[in-house]
């Protein structure tokens, strides 16, 4: 009687709702800490990246089109979703090189994170919008629209912590996103597309590619179909360049080194909108 | 092509005509227990007042459930266990405040079926608006809190909110379990602990909401419900140990706990009555607003604060539009609450029911024309069936006062500032309609309307991120959305 073998799982990447593997066919190998474990990683092609990006603009209609309440519901129900793979987070956290106590802290951060969001998709407009007083007999209101496609670069550290920040503020608002996650622990960024996955979170909405940020981003900066980035993860020397790739079509463009909780990553990637309407008999 | 019967016109009748098929919920879903006692420091307990008192199904007068009385000792003890709790829960992190709210809203879902069925059989309202709107509404409510809990210092910028401490909380019959919901959930996301009391003639829902949140985490004490009827509600009121009223219910009671409260010191905030007025102009989508004006008054039988209890339509349209009006009012169905295609149900109690026949008949005797639908009734139980009066001056009782009922009073305007002038002529000022296809007519509507909301082309419509709430006697301080929140926190106003 041998040991069981176990069964293993394959990584792939998360496009318009499923697990495909890059139709490059490429994968690269991630070396846990100890060099004890090798796990094939699908690695994304520009082509991949350009699915991902057509998948984000299909679902943008339908997934801004929710009420922030149903939004709300929806990342809740993520940090369900991640709060329950908490043991899957925490075991690949440490194969990362984190400690067992340091992992388990980050996964309730980044579901705690989740829930912080999950509150704010039917408030930021009451904070961020308001009326405005002109001097006439006008109603005149603005209101924080999502601007639409956002690409994000994901952090390499916190790896869990960082992916959730950048995520949750944008799809809060009814953006969808093309994430490319950091190579370092890419399993990670896997694991929370299947939480995704499960928390009736609609196909297109997130869409995570693993593979080599030097080689997506400059693509993501310059795609005329994304309409702003997030570019927290990417090496300092590289932001010049992709800052100028982004003003092909003036992409919006953020960077924040803290993954903390924060209003304003949302209004980040939101427009304010402002509607005029006569008052009179 | 195969043709249902049920859907074959009649000879004579004309229009195709349908079978009425019963839909009834089953009762049974509620779990009403024989004995409710008080829920105070985390579980139910026995009254020390040793008082019971019968709870009953006001569509078929059964008794339901024997319930507990708070007494003055109480009281005490419900403010001690609240007081108890108020450090803990206000100094726990606001992050795990506001996950234990998120985990009673979804148990809030879980159960709503359960909730639904027991307010329609406490309180006689239709299980179709008591599953469609209450049970819906009140798990928002609770989410939408949840979120703000961790999040107060982006609702009031440059303030310190804090919370006030002990709050005392009474609440209506006409929305049993939602009512609870919109003075808890505030309450609590806010750092407060609170004692509430549920109506004497809907206590239950109010009950079992207490033990969903003991299942949630709350911690013991963070919220106590203790049922009574007046003089419960005014030992809790005055208790020198609350920090904070807050009461939903007429303006008489409420003017008298503002007399009541005068130098205490403690925060107030009051919702109370209304008589809505819904101004149809002439350009109004008729239909829209004909069915608009149905639910405003007909929609929980009328029992409801903004209920639109006036008409006010333009004179060049009247005739058509009553004559509309007393056509949709032939469809409604009156009847028992639990069966789904129910539109009107029970009146609340033999109490209300005798307030709405006498002021009726106060219409009748000044001289108002009143229609009223032919529908059966049920033999047992409280009933009164959609009413309309015609003829109605500004003077009449029915114009003046809040019936609280399925009853419209129909008054006539020529211009948009008469329409004006006749809305406001009121002491109240919770909610007005606006029906006209005109965008500049209707700020410009609202913008004279005195009224905390105003309901262009639509009515009743209420979400947790928007603020309700009413001016002059219908009292102060709103309820949802940002501003709701300011009514439990110290240092915003």
């Amino acid at each position: 009687m041998g040991e069981r073998m176990a069964v293993r799982k394959t990584y792939k990447l998360y496009v318009d709702g499923g697990f495909p593997r890059s139709e490059s066919g490429r994968t690269f190998p991630f070396v846990s800490d100890d060099g004890s474990e090798v796990v094939q990683i699908s690695r994304a092609s520009r082509k991949d990246l350009r699915m991902a990006v057509r998948a984000a603009r299909g679902a943008l209609a339908g997934w801004r089109g929710r009420s922030g309440y149903n939004r709300g519901q929806i990342l809740y129900r993520v940090a369900e979703m991640v709060e329950d793979r908490a043991a899957t987070f925490a075991a690949q956290l440490e194969l990362g090189g984190s400690s067992v106590s340091g992992a388990r802290a980050e996964v309730a951060e980044a579901a705690d994170l989740l829930v912080w969001y999950a509150g704010w998709c039917d408030k930021y407009v009451q904070v961020i919008g308001n009326m405005n007083p002109v001097a006439g007999p006008f109603f005149n209101i603005s209101v924080p629209e999502p601007v639409g496609v956002v690409g994000m670069a994901a952090p390499s550290a916190p790896v869990l912590r960082g992916l959730v920040a950048g995520l949750a503020p944008v799809i809060s608002s009814g953006n969808t996103a093309v994430v490319v996650a950091a190579p370092a622990q890419p399993m990670v960024a896997i694991t929370l597309a299947e939480a995704l996955a499960t928390a009736d979170v609609p196909a297109g909405v997130v869409n995570i590619l693993t593979g080599f940020p030097e080689e997506l981003a400059p693509w993501m900066a310059g795609h005329m179909d994304v309409n702003a980035v997030d570019l927290s993860g990417v090496h300092p020397e590289a932001l010049s360049d992709l800052e100028e790739a982004a003003s092909h079509n003036l992409k919006r463009t953020g960077r924040w080194e803290s993954p903390d909780a924060n209003l304003y990553r949302i209004s980040a990637f939101t427009e304010i909108k402002t509607v005029w309407h006569p008052k009179g008999r | 092509m195969v043709r249902h019967d049920a859907l074959a016109p009649r000879p004579g009748t004309g229009p195709p005509m349908w079978e009425y098929q019963e839909s009834r919920e089953n009762p049974d879903l509620a779990g009403i227990r024989d004995r409710s006692g008080l829920w105070i420091d985390g579980e139910e307990t026995e009254p020390l007042s040793g008082k019971w008192f019968s709870t009953i199904d006001p569509a078929t007068e059964e008794h339901l459930s024997m319930v507990a009385e708070a007494g003055p000792a109480d009281v005490e003890r419900a403010v001690g266990a609240a007081r108890d709790a108020a450090a803990g829960w206000a100094a726990m992190p606001a992050t795990e405040r506001a996950k234990s709210l998120f985990r009673l809203a979804r148990l809030v879902q879980e159960r709503s079926r359960e909730l639904a069925v027991m307010d329609t059989r406490d309180g006689g309202k239709p299980i179709r608006e008591a599953r469609d709107v209450d049970l819906p509404l009140v798990a928002a409510h609770f989410f939408y809190h949840a979120g703000w809990a961790d999040k107060l210092e982006y609702a009031f910028p440059g303030a310190e909110p804090r919370p006030m401490g002990v709050v005392g909380q009474v609440i209506p019959w006409n929305f049993p379990l939602l009512m609870a919901a919109w003075k808890v959930a505030p309450a609590l996301a806010t750092g407060n602990t609170v004692v509430l009391k549920p109506a004497e003639t809907t206590p239950l829902s109010a009950l079992r909401l207490a033990e969903v949140a003991a299942e949630a985490g709350l911690p013991p004490g963070v919220l106590n419900v203790i049922p009574g009827a007046g003089e419960t509600g005014a030992e809790l009121v005055g208790h020198r140990g609350v920090d904070k009223v807050a009461f939903t219910g007429s303006t008489q009671v409420g003017k008298e706990i503002r007399r009541r409260l005068a130098g205490s010191g403690k925060a107030l905030t009051l919702e109370l009555g209304g008589k809505g007025a819904h101004v149809v102009f002439e350009d109004a989508p008729l239909d829209q607003a004909v069915e608009g004006v149905v639910n405003g008054i007909f929609f929980n039988q009328g029992q409801v604060c903004c209920a639109g209890s006036r008409l006010l339509v333009q004179e060049s349209v009247a005739p058509e539009f009553v004559d509309r009006l007393r056509r949709r009012l032939s469809t409604l169905r009156v009847g028992d609450p639990l069966d789904k295609n129910t539109d009107i149900g029970a009146i609340n109690s033999a109490a209300q029911l005798q307030r709405i026949t006498e002021l009726v008949e106060s219409g009748q005797e000044e001289g108002a024309l009143i229609y009223q639908p032919p529908c059966e009734l049920p033999e047992r139980g409280f009933w009164f069936p959609p009413t309309l009066f015609t003829d109605v001056s500004q003077s009449h009782r029915i114009a003046r006062e809040e019936i609280f009922g399925p009853v419209l009073s129909i008054l006539t305007f020529r211009t948009p500032a008469e329409a004006v002038e006749r809305a406001n002529n009121t002491p109240y000022g919770l909610a007005s309609g606006v029906w006209t296809s005109k965008g500049s007519r209707i700020l410009w509507m609202a913008d004279r309307l005195a009224a905390g909301v105003v309901w262009a082309n639509t009515y009743n419509k209420f979400d947790p991120a928007s603020p309700f709430g009413g001016v002059k006697e219908s009292g102060f301080g709103r309820e949802g959305g940002r501003h709701g929140l300011a009514a439990y926190l110290r240092g915003v106003g």
